[in-house]
């Protein structure tokens, strides 16, 4: 449920910045400009602590509002902390997770995904409140209530064990791609294969877009059963690369002597090849 | 109307995906060079199994299908163009020299410039006369070795993939393997060093076997 029009820009039609100019913007008159530079700081991945500072200070920031109340400045510095990777940015962005704009919630819930600390745990369960019942779509509104795929998936990436019971119920849910989402963080706090299994049978969905989907989260999973079925699966083959190397990198974690490559790496380099 | 016109025009007249597909995996069994340019349109129907079967049907027509392959490139569709490139490189002729490196290397779809990548490694060298030969070889090496430098993890795993393929031609080992030792001290995706590992495998077995 990515927002229309997040991922606009690209670094070759972007102005010209610097860190400095980029860190100054976050506070210019021009909200455009603001918008722009919290952008970039993360495309471009400033770690610096001005940055830091500057993007946790903008997930308050009150002057930039849609005309449906939504926080588009937030919604940037929320995502754009992610990708920096500082843990100075989490109670900040765990405080995200209250704001009344749903595209900040999400985006604050991806970034502390990305972040992986268990300290985000508590409030992300706290979203999943009302559990299968309460997650039902706005209306007029083009998602559910609550983030629930980003939220599921950080609690799954951060390893939170205690979320499991809350989490399980959504593997019945009926978007399919939350119930993805569950299978994956499932997977992810109990290695149990039968949640993997389940990602591979939403290979064979006749929707594409669940397709990649799928195979996104079987590389995020770096589950190896599930190599051959990800290069086969009908979907374009930069989808497949990005999974098998999920499980590449997954199966390298694994290896005790790093001077020999497993044959299961070998294998899955073997797929990467023939996709070429 | 002979056998091949009946199997074309099947794959012009098929009016569901699953029908065309089965229309072009049997032009594509005829093996009739007649059917070269109905198979290199499909790549353009964005019907991707029928794209595989016009694919592997090329593949097997080999050096006959090269010419038009060449010149039916696809510039406005990139879909296509992979697939074009994905022939000619599993063909192997060195006659694609020219438009594999200008796909590799100056290409936006990554798609295209990968199956370029990996075909650069592959040629079949001995078809070209000595002099020739060793200028194509030294631009596909140099070729290999800018993109090996891509920001795309995927464009420098398939360079890596090109120039396993490439070191067994002799003059070219030394250069290859500086270039993956410093790939190997600098790159900072675990799955393209893991790559090179591979590749420093396959490259021992090819010069214990040459000797």
């Amino acid at each position: 449920m990515i927002e229309p029009g997040a991922e606009e820009y690209s670094a070759e039609n972007a102005p010209p910045l610097t860190p400095e100019q980029a860190i100054a913007n976050l506070q210019s008159p021009d909200i455009s400009l603001r918008y722009y530079a919290a952008w970039w700081l993360g495309k471009f991945r400033i770690k610096s602590s001005e940055a830091v500072d500057a993007l946790i200070a903008a997930l308050e920031d009150e002057a930039d509002r849609t005309e449906l109340g939504g926080y588009p400045l937030r919604r940037n510095a929320a995502r754009a902390l992610g990708k920096l990777g500082h843990a100075k940015a989490i109670p900040g962005l765990i405080k995200c997770l209250e704001c009344s704009d749903f595209y900040v919630r999400e985006a604050a819930a991806q970034s502390l995904e990305m972040l992986r600390n268990p300290m985000a745990a508590p409030a992300l369960m706290q979203l999943l409140e009302g559990g299968v019942e309460a997650a039902v779509q706005v209306p007029g509104r083009p998602h559910l209530t609550q983030p629930y795929e980003a939220v599921i998936e950080a609690l799954g990436a951060i390893g939170a064990t205690e979320a499991v019971p809350i989490i399980q119920p959504f593997l019945e849910h009926s978007v399919p791609r939350v119930q993805c989402a569950a299978a994956r963080a499932m997977y992810q706090l109990t290695q149990d294969p039968m949640y993997g299994e389940r990602l591979v049978k939403m290979l064979e969905s006749s929707t594409l877009q669940l397709r990649r989907v799928a195979v996104g989260d079987l590389g995020a999973i770096g589950y190896m059963a599930a190599a051959d079925a990800i290069a086969n699966a009908t979907v374009e083959n930069s989808f497949k690369l990005i999974a098998l190397k999920g499980l590449l990198e997954s199966q390298l974690k694994q290896e005790l002597d790093s001077s020999v490559l497993c044959n299961n790496a070998i294998k899955v380099m073997n797929l990467m090849d023939s996709l070429l | 109307m002979t056998n091949t016109q009946q199997l074309i025009h099947a794959v012009t007249e098929a009016d569901s995906p699953a029908r065309m597909v089965a229309a072009v995996q049997n032009l594509a069994a005829a093996k009739d060079a007649a059917a070269i340019p109905t198979l290199i349109a499909v790549f353009g129907y964005n019907n991707p199994p029928a794209a595989v079967a016009a694919l592997t049907g090329l593949t097997e027509l080999g050096e006959a299908a090269v010419p038009q392959l060449l010149a039916q490139i696809d510039d406005y569709n990139y879909g296509a163009r992979a697939y074009s490139i994905r022939a000619l490189a599993a063909i192997a002729d060195p006659r694609a020299l020219d438009v594999l490196l200008a796909a590799a290397t100056t290409d936006f779809a990554p798609s295209v410039r990968r199956a370029a990548a990996k075909g650069l490694g592959n040629l079949c060298w001995q078809k070209l006369d000595i002099p020739e030969r060793h200028t194509a070889q030294e631009r596909a090496l140099q070729g290999l070795l800018a993109i090996s430098q891509d920001s795309d993890w995927s464009i420098r795993y398939a360079a890596v993939v090109g120039l396993q393929a490439l070191a067994k031609v002799p003059d070219l080992q030394e250069s290859i393997r500086s270039r993956f030792e410093e790939m190997l001290a600098t790159d900072v995706e675990e799955a393209v060093r893991a790559r090179v590992r591979l590749a420093q495998t396959h490259a021992i077995d090819c010069l214990s076997f040459a000797r």
